[in-house]
């Protein structure tokens, strides 16, 4: 069994006096889809921005393949391979779509032209290159989602971090992701999504990781997850033990 | 994915490598037409305002490379210009160099000004920013003014010689001034559209719209900053030195005041804060009018053009916060692929 290709060791992080991860430990298995959930509130895009870079954890480590990455800047992760989706979309709003993409791609290829070829095969296999030319400003809630998603993967990453990209779809756009995030799994990707929506998440992860009020509730396969007695309580509620 | 597969890739034909072909189109017949002017406008004054009108669009652009395109907004510049101005005079005055050289040599020396009060300044935010480089231009013209060695308060005057391209002088003819003007701008012009098809251009224009988003993008947003600071500040320089030669007299006041600050921002924030021709519309607007309404009311003191500017810039602000060139229709909008 190799090395777990990001390690999250005893990870702690306040703002002020609030916890909002407290000892996180967990790992990300090469090639996997792994889940983050947990309801509003949990810690889990505070967790991702830990990873990727956004902030310092106040307290504990993360490891990409073995190597200490605590300290990296942001800029300096997305180049070993790490990127990421906010959960509330943040696309350049002075650019076109396929501008957005290149700044993106700009990371693997320095040239513009190379780095347009790139983005625009990207925009493609998303399914947006027929708005590669439009403001960014002006794409509607679900084309966000896939512009974020089209300007991380120009990046080349290994480990894509995706922040509720299925929130707000309706069921037709929500599979069409469903597909989208399978496939780039496929092209050897590592995934970890957050999400709320368990009836999305579920059937397309391989473990789940289950985050309340900051710690680690539970780990395992969706299965053992949904039938963990502290899960239930915690999070699924009334809605899942009904099921 | 199958809405991907029915649209074959080429029916996005390059539209952001078009687009930049279709600009340079564009800038040729505009910039062979405006080197015509001076055939039209024989009036010396008139072709005083002319060389002041590209002047400040040259200095406009330099400014919209950091301000515009990375989202620094500087309102110190004039500390960079009046580097330049003095530096020139320095080396011509005291030492014999030619201004040709004084360009150069203010241009490095703003850039090396400009990274050392980069490195503190661009860990300031906003509006922190904006008053960290108001409050270290007011403290540079403080320093001339009372440094002997370039002429304190009385300031450098240059010495009358023959009419020469090799001095900058020229005392009659207002054309020679008109065309290194136009040649100024025309390379700032010619730069900052370098820049916008480079990995410098995308990286500063992220850093401006989302900091966040482009550091997770691998964006080097504090090189960034630092490296539009360099260029902002080198061509600065570098119209201060031509200013310098223009008017062959300087004082503190007369190329460091906060004055020179605010004309460098302004074309650019009246014709289009990060855009490629909006800092000369804003200067073919803004500086006729100052000159104009200078010379009705007479004097400079007045501070009435300062008004103006106030109220043209609240006016643009209310009506059409991205400038008079968005009235235009986008040419963006052709680059809009597959349909
Ligand atoms: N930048 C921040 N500053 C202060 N508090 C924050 C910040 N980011 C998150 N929090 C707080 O941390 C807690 C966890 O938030 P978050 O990680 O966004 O949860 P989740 O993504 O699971 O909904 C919340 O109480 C939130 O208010
Ligand atoms: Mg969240």
């Amino acid at each position: 069994m190799s090395a777990p290709l990001l390690e999250v060791r005893d990870v702690t992080r306040r703002f002020g006096g609030l916890v909002a991860n407290s000892h996180v430990s967990m790992e990300v298995r090469q090639g996997e889809i792994l889940g983050l959930i947990g309801p509003n509130g949990a810690g889990k895009s505070t967790l991702f921005n830990l990873i990727a870079g956004a902030f310092p954890p106040s307290a504990g480590q993360i490891l990409l393949e073995g190597r200490d990455i605590t300290t990296l800047p942001g800029t300096a992760r997305c180049g070993l391979g790490i990127a990421r989706t906010f959960q509330v979309p943040r696309s350049f709003d002075s650019m076109t779509v396929l501008e957005n993409v290149m700044v993106g791609a700009f990371v693997r290829h320095p040239r513009a032209h190379a780095a347009q070829a790139a983005a625009l095969e990207t925009l493609d296999y998303v399914g947006l290159a027929a708005r590669a030319g439009a403001p960014a400003g002006e794409l509607t809630p679900p084309e966000k989602r896939r512009l974020e998603m089209a300007r991380a993967l120009a990046t080349r990453p290994r480990l894509l971090l995706l922040d509720e990209v299925m929130t707000g779809l309706t069921p037709s756009e929500a599979q069409k992701g469903v597909e989208l995030v399978r496939r780039v799994r496929e092209a050897g990707v590592t995934i970890v999504m957050v999400e709320h929506v368990m009836e999305v998440v579920m059937p397309l992860v391989d473990r789940a990781v289950v985050l309340h009020l900051g710690e680690v509730l539970a780990e395992g396969s969706p299965q053992q997850v949904v039938r963990d007695d502290g899960v239930i309580t915690a999070y699924l509620g009334e809605r899942h033990r009904a099921a | 994915m199958a809405i991907a597969k029915a649209l074959p890739l080429a029916t996005v034909p390059s539209p952001f490598l078009a687009r930049r072909r279709r600009q340079l189109l564009l800038a040729v017949p505009v910039f062979a037409l405006l080197a015509l002017l001076p055939l039209l406008v024989r009036d010396v004054y008139l072709q005083n305002v002319l060389v002041l009108t590209l002047m400040y669009a040259a200095l406009s652009q330099s400014w919209n490379i950091l301000g515009g395109y990375c989202g620094q907004i500087s309102l110190g510049h004039a500390l960079y210009f009046g580097i330049g101005a003095y530096t020139t005079s320095v080396l011509f005055v005291n030492f014999g160099i030619l201004p040709w050289g004084g360009m150069l040599a203010g241009g490095v020396l703003a850039v090396l000004v400009a990274l050392l009060l980069g490195y503190p300044c661009f860990k300031l935010r906003g509006h922190y920013f904006s008053i960290a480089t108001i409050v270290i231009a007011e403290i540079g013209l403080l320093l001339v003014h009372n440094w002997d060695y370039v002429g304190a308060a009385m300031g450098i005057q240059w010495p009358f010689g023959p009419d020469s391209w090799a001095t900058l002088q020229f005392a009659r003819d207002k054309v020679p001034y008109f065309h290194l003007a136009l040649g100024l701008f025309a390379i700032t012009w010619l730069v900052t559209w370098v820049i916008e098809g480079s990995r410098w251009g995308f990286w500063w224009r992220a850093v401006k719209d989302d900091t966040e988003a482009a550091q997770s993008l691998g964006v080097e947003v504090f090189r960034s900053k630092m490296a539009a600071a360099a260029v902002s500040a080198f061509f600065t320089a570098v119209g201060g030195a031509f200013y310098a030669a223009f008017v062959s007299y300087i004082d503190p006041e007369s190329v460091m005041s906060f004055r020179f600050s605010l004309l460098f921002a302004l074309p650019a924030v009246l014709g289009g804060i990060g855009t490629l021709w909006g800092p000369a519309v804003g200067a073919a607007v803004l500086i006729p009018l100052t000159e104009i309404t200078r010379s009705y009311l007479g004097g400079n003191g007045s501070g009435l053009d300062l008004v103006i500017y106030g109220v043209l810039i609240m006016l643009v602000a209310l009506a059409r916060p991205e400038g008079l060139l968005s009235l235009l229709p986008r040419p963006r909008a052709a680059g809009e692929g597959g349909r």
